[in-house]
């Protein structure tokens, strides 16, 4: 298992590589210059030319890439072209927030979304379980902004229950996090709740389900050590992708929200043209998401042992016998 | 005339197989109570934003200064916006972009996922290795993310929105045909192509594609709704389609600001939007349950 | 001990599926005897492996459904025991061997678990002891102890059938059914295992219901023979019977599927048709739209015949003057060589 892990960081470390590579190429092909909107509308050539040299903008596109990666190894992403502040020392006060808003989400995704799966699969053709399917569709085929504008008008202004936006203000603090992590989970959660439950059907008509029940083995037994586990297996190899999809969706729900994040300061750096910012952010919320899916990928060998097995018995094996395996 | 007759038979016979399949499938899909349900409210709205010129009582962007933010009334039955725009209107034109959106990024995706996904799952092997490595790649940047970056970098509008969302979409698409591409080449019948001599060109086109390319439409379909949403949600920060063009997503990041006040102006376009994914993603589950009848409890 | 150990009294199971019902199982009598190994022979969808099912309780229900019928062991019903004394007898007194060694083993759980998971739930034992007669089992089918913590997908088909005897004879039960045990099997494996399971049998006095449509397999392993058709059964009686003297003209058609080593004829003499819809049963004998001698009797509800001590048929053609004896005596010749053909093949059969 160890041998795994090591040589997935490394390909981490690859990714994240490939990943500062792409989006520097991106932002290096954006029209508009930012010199001339850090100096405005009124300001000379001459003016625009000194301000590209002081930022070296004015260097070969490789020399510029390189500066970009090296710095991007110690977590140096330059300063903000707009506010002259450096954009870790932003990070350190949105970070926080993203992760948060992130990391609780994908929990309930998960803490929520899956039981509600299996349950209605149990109870499957009951009242119950058609009623998660139905709100399992509803949720799945809202927008999220939509769902957070819902929110907002539902419960902040017609209720009057939680503030609309903000991070801080009269309400007490953890009101302000209700909102944007359940309209950035609703979604999730009925993704995974109907993606649980088809396996589970799947699963109880399963052979070797029946074996378990002809071993004697009480009803639940039979449900949590023989079919979850094995109903769990494609759901968990689908969560990486869906909580990547989570990642992608706070820069949203910031924007809905006005919540102070990584999201809404990317788009406040797209929208300026403050490179070093949309850089950073772009690295830093792809990291996340590529830690997770790491996380998730981890958690799919340990619970498959067609994955585990080519791990962990690779030195009896005697190596070579198999190619490393698709994933 | 004895040629001809056995030619018409032979033909004739193939031809009923693969009807009574797609016949089943259909009497499935027909069977199947939401599914249509979602057909038919996908047709409605579609047939609404076609003949959007013939329905619309107004021009999208014809504005009534003596209406600003009105509720519905006969005049304006969805009410009109804070410059007096027609939202009933606003939301047929608007939903010409947004079903466009829907459906090109899907059929880019789907093309460029079946024509990729067949090369990468027939040479397989180390190509194949190297095509999910650049997935991977590609994939660790949320797709949300990537586009918003690409759009920006581009700029508004319909073609650079398509490209955004085809170019965030498609590792996902290959990866979902080269697996189909990968079992279709463990088949019995590719052995016998190859074995008849038959060009790459034609085992991977003319052979493996028709296999993979019905149970790709049936997730493109499913994908609609999602690539629509997402659409929507670009147009709603600010990139993708922007004002003073109607597109859903955008007439709801306009009606943000006066979303206390008048919150119907927010709300219908929103709830349009949820319709219309809802219907789609109706379709395709039904559409998914015809082709594998296995899955339906 | 009652010589009847298992016995099966009108059994009728139904299967509900989208407003039909499917008559799966429909009135059927069974004995088993101590130690002894009844063949339950029929086509694909005769119902045997329902019947295996019932026995145990294990049905999908829904859509299954157990109308009728008694169930006893050791001379209690079965289909009336509370679900918690139920579990008791599952794995513990009756153990089912599977069709399909593949997908019978949980993929995620070590096959040592698997194993040592139904002994802890029917013995007071510790894990440690529990491991230990796991080892025992692995050790007793044929596999070395150092596979326990290997998973199923480590094992070939054979190795993994072995496996699920292990498993099923781990807790020294009284009777086993297997249903199939050998189809998934190649030719080679499949004489293996059938040893296996005939030498573990008589070492501890197992009865057994084996589940098949292999005559061979039939010949070389079973006491008594029920042949069975569309739910029903249509002749009964000792390996013997069924093999020296078949009567039932389905029977004699299964037998005619046969390729025989000592018939210069060019031809099988299959069944003709196929086995009839189950949704839509037809009256009275249900084998009479395929049967060569089919006589207008045949729409009649048909009985269970004793035509010789201990042979039951169900067929009008015996019943006192209707039998029209031309057709029987002709079909009958080829039928009983078979049955000497296949005796001769396989002498440890004790035909």
């Amino acid at each position: 298992m160890w041998r795994y892990i090591v040589k997935r960081l490394l390909w981490l470390i690859v990714i994240m590589a490939c990943v500062g590579v792409i989006i520097f190429t991106i932002m290096w092909f954006v029209p508009g210059d930012p010199a001339q909107i850090i100096l405005g509308a009124g300001a000379t050539n001459e003016d625009i030319a000194r301000v590209r040299e002081q930022l070296g903008l004015d260097r070969p596109y490789m020399v510029q890439l390189g500066e970009f990666l090296i710095n991007a190894c110690r977590l140096d992403f330059g300063e903000s072209y707009v506010y002259g502040i450096p954009v870790i020392q932003e990070f350190a006060t949105r970070l926080p927030r993203t992760l948060g808003l992130g990391l609780i989400s994908m929990f309930l995704n998960i803490i929520i979304g899956i039981p509600l799966g299996v349950n209605a699969a149990i109870h499957r053709n009951t009242i119950w379980d058609q009623g998660v399917l139905v709100l399992a569709m509803v949720f799945i085929s809202v927008p999220q902004f939509f769902l957070g504008l819902l929110m907002v008008v539902l419960f902040s202004v017609q209720l009057g229950w939680l503030p609309p936006f903000g991070i801080s203000g009269s309400y007490p603090t953890w009101m302000y996090w209700i909102m944007p992590v359940l309209a950035n989970s609703l979604s999730g959660m009925a993704m995974n709740a109907r993606q649980t439950r088809s396996a589970a059907l799947e699963m109880i008509r399963a052979d070797f389900v029946t074996t378990a029940r002809a071993k004697g083995l009480p009803e639940r037994t039979v449900i949590y050590k023989h079919m979850l586990p094995n109903a769990l297996i494609p759901v968990v190899n689908s969560l990486g992708m869906q909580l990547s999809m989570v990642v992608g969706g706070t820069v949203v729900i910031e924007t809905v929200f006005s919540f102070p994040g990584i999201g809404q300061y990317l788009l406040t750096g797209v929208n300026s043209r403050d490179y070093p910012v949309v850089r950073g952010s772009v690295m830093i919320l792809a990291l996340f998401s590529a830690v997770i899916t790491l996380l998730v990928d981890l958690v799919y060998a340990y619970l498959d042992p067609r994955i585990k097995a080519q791990y962990v018995n690779y030195a009896a094996k005697k190596g070579g016998a198999k190619k490393g395996g698709k994933k | 005339m004895a040629n001809a007759a056995t030619v018409t038979k032979a033909s004739s016979v193939p031809k009923r197989k693969k009807d009574t399949q797609l016949r089943q499938i259909t009497r499935r899909l027909v069977k199947s109570k939401t599914a249509m349900l979602g057909l038919v409210v996908l047709l409605i709205i579609i047939l609404a934003c076609v003949f959007a010129p013939l329905i619309a009582p107004y021009d999208p962007n014809y504005m009534d200064y003596s209406a600003l933010n009105a509720g519905s009334s006969f005049a304006h039955i969805m009410g009109c916006d804070n410059l007096g725009r027609d939202i009933f209107s606003r939301i047929l034109y608007g939903g010409r972009m947004s079903l466009m959106l829907g459906f090109t990024v899907a059929i880019v995706g789907m093309v460029f996922g079946v024509f990729f996904g067949c090369i990468v799952g027939y040479y397989g092997g180390q190509v194949d290795n190297i095509a999910m490595r650049i997935c991977d790649v590609w994939m660790a940047i949320p797709g949300t993310l990537l586009a918003i970056v690409i759009s920006s970098a581009l700029g508004s509008g319909f073609g650079y929105t398509v490209l955004a969302l085809s170019v965030s979409g498609l590792p996902g698409s290959v990866r979902g045909t080269r697996a189909m591409a990968l079992k279709e080449r463990e088949m019995e019948y590719l052995e016998a192509a190859k074995a008849m001599n038959c060009s790459k060109m034609k085992i991977m086109f003319k052979h493996m594609m028709p296999n993979i390319i019905a149970p790709t439409i049936v997730g493109t379909t499913g994908q609609i709704g999602g690539t629509m949403m997402s659409a929507a949600g670009l147009s709603y920060i600010g990139l993708g389609i922007q004002p003073p063009t109607a597109e859903w997503g955008a007439m709801c990041s306009s009606a943000r600001e006066y979303l206390t006040k008048y919150p119907h102006e927010m709300l219908w376009p929103g709830f349009v939007i949820l319709l219309t994914v809802l219907a789609i993603n109706l379709l395709g589950d039904g559409l998914r349950d015809a082709m594998d009848p296995r899955l339906k409890d | 001990m009652s010589e009847e150990f298992l016995q099966i009294k009108d059994l009728v199971v139904e299967y509900s599926s989208g407003g039909q019902i499917v008559q799966a199982v429909n009135g059927v009598d069974l004995t088993v005897k101590k130690g002894k190994t009844l063949g339950l022979v029929g086509e694909t969808g005769a119902g045997k492996t329902t019947i295996a099912k019932s026995i145990l309780r294990i049905l999908p229900t829904p859509p299954a459904k157990i109308q009728k019928g008694e169930i006893f062991l050791d001379g209690q019903d079965l289909l009336k025991l509370p679900e918690k004394e139920m579990m008791k007898v599952r794995g513990n007194k009756i153990a089912m061997i599977f069709q399909d060694p593949m997908t019978a083993l949980n993929p995620t759980m070590t096959v040592g678990d698997q194993i040592s998971e139904v002994v802890l739930q029917h013995n007071d034992y510790t894990k440690q002891q529990a491991q230990e007669r796991t080892i025992e089992m692995l050790e007793l089918v044929g596999i070395a102890s150092v596979r326990y913590m290997d998973y199923p997908h480590q094992f070939s088909g054979g190795m993994k059938q072995r496996v699920v005897i292990a498993m099923a004879l781990a807790c020294n039960p009284e009777l086993i059914l297997a249903d199939e045990p050998t189809t998934a099997l190649d030719v080679t494996i499949q004489a293996q295992v059938l040893d296996m399971m005939r030498e573990l049998r008589e070492k501890f006095n197992t009865s057994m219901i084996l589940i098949t449509h292999d005559l061979g397999v039939v010949a070389e392993t079973c006491d008594d023979v029920a042949v069975i058709y569309a739910g029903e059964i249509v002749e009964y009686g000792t390996l013997a019977h069924i093999f020296r003297n078949p009567r039932h003209p389905y029977t004699l058609g299964l037998f005619g599927s046969l390729p025989k080593l000592d018939d210069d004829s060019k031809r099988l003499s299959p069944i003709h048709g196929l086995p009839p819809d189950p949704t839509n049963l037809p009256d009275g004998c249900k084998f009479a739209p395929r049967c060569p001698e089919c006589t207008s009797e045949c729409s009649k509800d048909q009985i269970m015949l004793e035509i010789e001590p201990g042979h039951f048929v169900r067929c009008c053609k015996f019943t006192a003057g209707g039998a029209p004896t031309a057709a029987k005596t002709k079909k009958r010749q080829p039928a009983s060589d078979i049955g000497r053909a296949n005796a001769g093949q396989n002498k440890r059969g004790g035909v």
